[in-house]
């Protein structure tokens, strides 16, 4: 076993043995203590719920173009705040965007990985993988914290991207659509596609509510941008865990689109706009 | 009882390099130097899948002649190497100098302790600042390393092509005049009768470190952009060209979750609405599909 600690100066063998071109399995042979998860035994059998903070409510939903994805910025302790300005959103790699909810540390840890695991793939292979192998291997990672999921330390990610010409080569074939897809999954990293929108998190009821009704499968990009961060409101409205737009913070939610052209985060002045928008429509009719 | 013959160490270490040397002298040349924007990496090279060229890092290129599979095996392990400590420590803290002291240790290794060593020869190069700041380092069969002033040539008949480098490297020239520069070094060696070959564009391997990109700078320029920059524009036009190596190029590398102040690392900075960078990649969706399959 090899760590970067015990690491002599020259390559140990491990590092340009042939293997499969994933970062996770390289790191659970080279550096196990590495990877997440295995920060050594749990003590007790009791619920590690309360340790840590959590973040809440994820939005996405597709359109002709692309795919949105927005998350509100609170974490929670309990029935502390525990961080107004949270990022739970985050670019996976240049076509995909993950958004996880749950225990904050453990996805913030999850993401990391995941994001190398993208490109040490690309680097590796040449090309990247393809976007049902990227959702996949999330899966794989989910399933991976099951032992910490069981203890209360869940993650609930969800995974959207733009599937563009991802087969060998970059030539398209004829299976591959161009559009956004979106994977939701469970803590234990069962993985089902949803074709238009989805929600995870806390106040994904709400969400996912308020999205059914405001979603249109033929909408643009903005205004899909501007039904999902409406969403958001309504989640934020209806619990607590979840945060609304903070003007005295200047905060928004973060919302990433994908489209052919790549990842894009939404610019804080127009989601600045699209909030005092829609406060504005709630001044009169604050259901919605 | 067998007894072996002696030999002295001088004489086995003589006959490894002579080994080792001939080996990279057969393969095609590479050639590594800084530019006005970047550094620019250039392979004689007439596969499109067999790489010389690759991606290590955000910063980081590698380029390398000799045996494939020796060498591909060290990509490897540079690849992973920098990810594993981009990723224990930040992605800031994987640098050119630490790789090129792994490979040194690594080549030195394998060519005093194995019977045959590795017929490679390898630049690690990493963009930084401006041209005076990249680094470029130059490693042998035998582990000995050298830090290269701006430009590199490796392979057979390096020495030429060196000489035609250090005539014309200029680090404030721009890629279009770089790209010429390291073509003509090429192709001034290897002809019939020692002179010099035309090269065609299918032949070279291109790619670019970008200067001032944040997170992975590494880009292959191909197709109609490598025709482009190939051909003998007007000095006017050429400003233009070289501007095309970040819009053509697919928008790259991924956030870090933890570092909040800059999350979408890969998505640009939340005051840009557009990135620069994915504008071409959309407008042709199968030459940006094909740019963007070849970053490999």
């Amino acid at each position: 076993m090899t760590s970067i600690g015990d690491y002599s100066g020259r390559l140990p063998g491990i590092f340009t043995a042939l293997g499969v071109p994933s970062f996770s399995t390289f790191l659970a042979a080279a550096a196990p203590e590495l990877l997440p998860g295995n920060t050594g035994a749990m003590g007790g059998g009791g619920s590690a719920a309360e340790l840590g903070a959590h973040g809440t409510t994820i939005v996405a939903a597709t359109y002709p173009g692309g795919v949105v994805m927005a998350g509100d910025r609170r974490a929670t302790m309990g029935h502390m705040i525990a961080q107004r300005d949270i990022e739970k959103v985050f670019p996976a790699d240049p076509y995909s965007v993950v958004g996880i909810a749950g225990t904050a540390g453990i996805a913030t840890e999850m993401v990391r990985l995941y994001q190398v695991e993208l490109e040490h793939y690309e680097k590796l292979e040449g090309v990247p993988l393809s976007l049902n192998g990227k959702a996949h291997r999330l899966a794989n990672m989910i399933r991976g914290n099951l032992g910490l999921a069981m203890q209360g330390l869940a993650v609930v990610p969800m995974f959207a991207g733009y599937e563009a010409a991802d087969d060998r080569r970059g030539k398209r074939t004829k299976r591959t659509v161009q559009r956004g897809r979106i994977f939701g999954y469970d803590p234990t990293g069962a993985m089902h596609e949803e074709k238009y929108y989805h929600s995870v998190g806390s106040g994904s009821v709400f969400a996912k509510s308020a999205l059914k009704k405001l979603y249109a499968r033929d909408s643009s990009a903005d205004e899909l941008v501007r039904a999902c961060v409406e969403a958001l409101y309504d989640a934020a409205d209806d619990d607590t865990a979840t945060g609304g737009p903070d003007l005295t913070r200047q905060l928004y939610p973060t919302v990433l689109v994908v489209d052919a052209e790549g990842v894009r985060r939404v610019a804080e002045s127009e989601l600045a706009n699209i909030a005092g928008s829609i406060l504005e429509t709630r001044k009169s009719n604050p259901g919605g | 009882m067998a007894m072996q013959f002696y030999a002295s160490p001088e004489q086995i270490m003589r006959d490894r390099s002579e080994y080792a040397r001939k080996g990279i002298s057969r393969g095609r040349s590479v050639v590594v130097l800084s530019y006005a924007a970047g550094v620019l990496f250039v392979a004689e090279n007439p596969s499109k899948a067999l790489h010389k060229v690759s991606e290590i890092y955000d910063r980081i290129g590698f380029a390398a002649v000799g045996k494939y599979n020796e060498f591909e095996s060290l990509r490897t392990g540079g690849v992973r190497l920098a990810d594993m400590r981009g990723y224990h420590f930040d992605r800031r803290d994987v640098t050119g100098l630490g790789l090129a002291n792994t490979y040194a240790q690594t080549l030195g290794a394998i060519f005093t302790e194995q019977s045959k060593p590795y017929e490679v020869e390898i630049c690690v190069a990493e963009v930084g600042e401006s041209p005076e700041d990249d680094e470029l380092y130059r490693l042998t069969y035998d582990g000995s390393v050298g830090d290269e002033p701006g430009y590199v040539a490796m392979g057979g008949q390096s020495e030429s092509i060196t000489a035609k480098l250090r005539d014309g490297h200029d680090p404030a020239q721009n890629l279009h005049d770089a790209l010429a520069l390291a073509a003509a070094a090429l192709s001034s060696v290897g002809g019939e009768n020692g002179k010099s070959r035309t090269l065609l564009a299918g032949q070279l391997e291109v790619a670019v470190l970008e200067r001032g990109v944040t997170g992975r700078a590494f880009r292959r320029v191909v197709g109609a952009q490598l025709d482009k920059l190939l051909d003998t524009p007007t000095k006017a036009s050429t400003r233009s060209k070289s501007a095309d190596v970040s819009q053509e190029s697919a928008p790259r590398g991924s956030g870090d979750p933890v570092d909040t102040g800059e999350a979408a690392r890969g998505a640009p900075p939340a005051e840009e609405d557009v990135p620069a960078s994915g504008s071409a990649v959309g407008k042709t969706s199968g030459k940006g599909a094909a740019a963007k399959g070849s970053q490999r």
